[in-house]
């Protein structure tokens, strides 16, 4: 039986980070929860995860990439998912479909909020099935 | 400066140019008003030239001669009616009976200029236009912003009421796929979540009222001699119950008796708010005083708790709607976001004021003055 897998996530809201949680250890992941982007720095600081997944809005209005280019730049082989609810708020639009924009953006995917959890593990596998 | 665009329509050359000089030159101060207002004179000979300059340029103020070639004046003030063009007009005319002027204003113009008239007699009359016209603008501006607000409000308190449909339901799926097991009790955590986000609903529609009907107007206010020391009494015993669960003391430093002008329930809401707040964010075991106190002008309701206290940040935020101090030691504790902001607007229609001093980990201080007479007419406009 294989190792399971440790799942980095954070989201400054309570009950988004509680759900995701527990899908994601009813999938059999090993789940680190964090509450902020400074809780998640700390965390980077001693674990290294399988995945990660961030939401982009928390202390600052661009937390997720931030933690997002923190992740890459300690562990360039840790894929970083992005979730955020501020195309549906905004119509700003992000997307790492490009060569230019994975430049600045550090992310593998992002994923608008409300997430499918289904759409949420199958990019989890194929990013876990790259390494 | 700001300059108004002025139209002269009169098929006279000599008056054309009498009105170009005066207005040249004249220019008003109005109070509220920061900047001075200038103007800028266009001419129209016929009824023809009038409308097609009032379609390409955005005209102010239409000094109108009543009897032109092309269209009469009144005829002019009929199109302009329903174009619904912004624009106040001023008839000028050689035959001042009242029969012209009560046609002329039915059918829409401001005021009434009779030829010969001399260049004291247009700047009055363009002044008292001017006033009227700025004061309409400001009105509409303000009607305008006040929709804007709305909106708003309306735009954040839908998201605050989805927001806790949408966790609920999230919570509900996540039972329902047995995510945890089958054993009922692994979902304890879940349950008591799903919990704390229907009663913070149920709380933001009860704030939600008392704000309808605070800024509606629509609860007549009954504005009396009132003892402020039984409605604190009352409060803090309602309270008592939420303070025992945390250990929590509460103290009332106040006179045998307080009395100011003002409105039962609303005092109640302020208190009941102050010390809700003090004991939800107060540390177990904490204290909280309730001050109430009376000067010459004021009265001053102080309350103090020994509780987890916010950043200079955090307090500068404080009385906007819909804030809640988002950290780890207030993610469990029930509010709406709304009772500071219904303090404040409470405060506010007594011409009082609100503040609060706090320190991180130390304690908040709420006070809260009020004069003690209020001006009854004015409020009960409002």
């Amino acid at each position: 039986m294989s190792e399971k897998k440790k799942v980095l996530i954070a989201d400054d809201d309570f009950d988004i980070l509680e759900q995701l949680k527990m899908q994601l250890q009813a999938e059999g992941f090993d789940v680190v929860a964090c509450e902020s982007q400074a809780e998640a720095e700390n965390q980077l600081e001693t674990i290294k995860p399988d995945i990660a997944i961030f939401d982009l809005m928390m202390d600052d209005l661009d937390s997720g990439f931030v933690l997002s280019y923190k992740t890459k730049k300690k562990y360039p082989d840790v894929p970083v998912i992005i979730i955020t609810a501020v195309t549906n708020e905004t119509g700003l639009k992000f997307d790492v479909s490009t060569e230019e924009s994975k430049n600045w953006l550090k992310a593998d995917v992002i994923l608008n909020k409300d997430i499918r959890f289904e759409q949420l593990f199958k990019e989890m596998n194929r990013l876990l099935g790259d390494n | 400066m700001q300059f108004l665009k002025v139209l002269v329509a009169d098929d006279e050359p000599g008056m054309r140019r009498g009105v170009q000089k005066v207005l040249k030159k004249a220019h008003f101060k109005f109070e509220k008003l920061e900047h001075e207002i200038g103007f800028k004179v266009l001419e129209a000979a016929d009824g023809q030239q009038s409308i097609d300059l009032l379609q390409k340029e955005a005209i102010d103020l239409l000094l109108l001669d009543y009897k032109m070639p092309g269209y009469s004046g009144l005829e002019i003030l009929e199109w302009i009616k329903k174009e619904q063009l912004d624009v106040t007009t001023i008839m000028i005319t050689a035959y001042a009976s009242l029969d012209v002027a009560v046609s002329a204003t039915k059918n829409g113009a401001f005021d009434f200029l009779a030829k010969p008239f001399t260049p004291e007699e247009l700047r009055t009359v363009v002044e008292k236009a001017t006033r009227n016209l700025i004061a309409q603008r400001e009105a509409k501006r303000l009607a305008e912003e006040k929709r804007k607000i709305r909106f708003q409000f309306l735009s954040v308190l839908s998201h605050e009421l989805k927001a806790p449909i949408a966790a609920v339901e999230s919570y509900l799926r996540l039972m329902k796929g047995r995510a945890a097991g089958e054993e009922l009790k692994n979902y304890d955590h879940i349950i008591d979540r799903s919990l704390i986000r229907m009663e913070g609903m149920r709380k933001l529609i009860f704030d939600l009222l008392d704000l309808t009907r605070i800024e509606s107007g629509e609860k007549k206010r009954e504005l009396r001699k009132i003892d402020l020391v039984p409605i604190a009494r009352n409060s803090i015993e309602t309270m008592n119950v939420l303070a025992n669960e945390r250990g929590i003391q509460i103290h009332l430093n106040a006179p045998e008796s307080l009395t100011l002008t003002g409105d039962q329930s609303e005092l109640e809401i302020v208190l009941n708010n102050l010390i809700s707040n003090a004991i939800k964010y107060n540390k177990e075991n904490g204290r909280v005083e309730v001050t109430l106190k009376k000067d010459d002008q004021q009265v001053t309701i102080q309350v103090t708790d020994t509780g987890i206290g916010m950043t200079p940040e955090e307090q500068s935020r404080l009385f906007q709607e819909f804030v809640r101090i988002k950290n780890e030691e207030t993610r469990n504790i029930l509010g709406s976001g709304l009772g500071l902001s219904i303090v404040k607007k409470i405060a506010q229609l007594y011409n009082g004021t609100v503040s609060v001093e706090s320190e991180k980990n130390v304690g908040s201080t709420f006070h809260v003055y009020l004069p003690l007479e209020q001006k009854t007419n004015e409020n009960e406009q409002n």
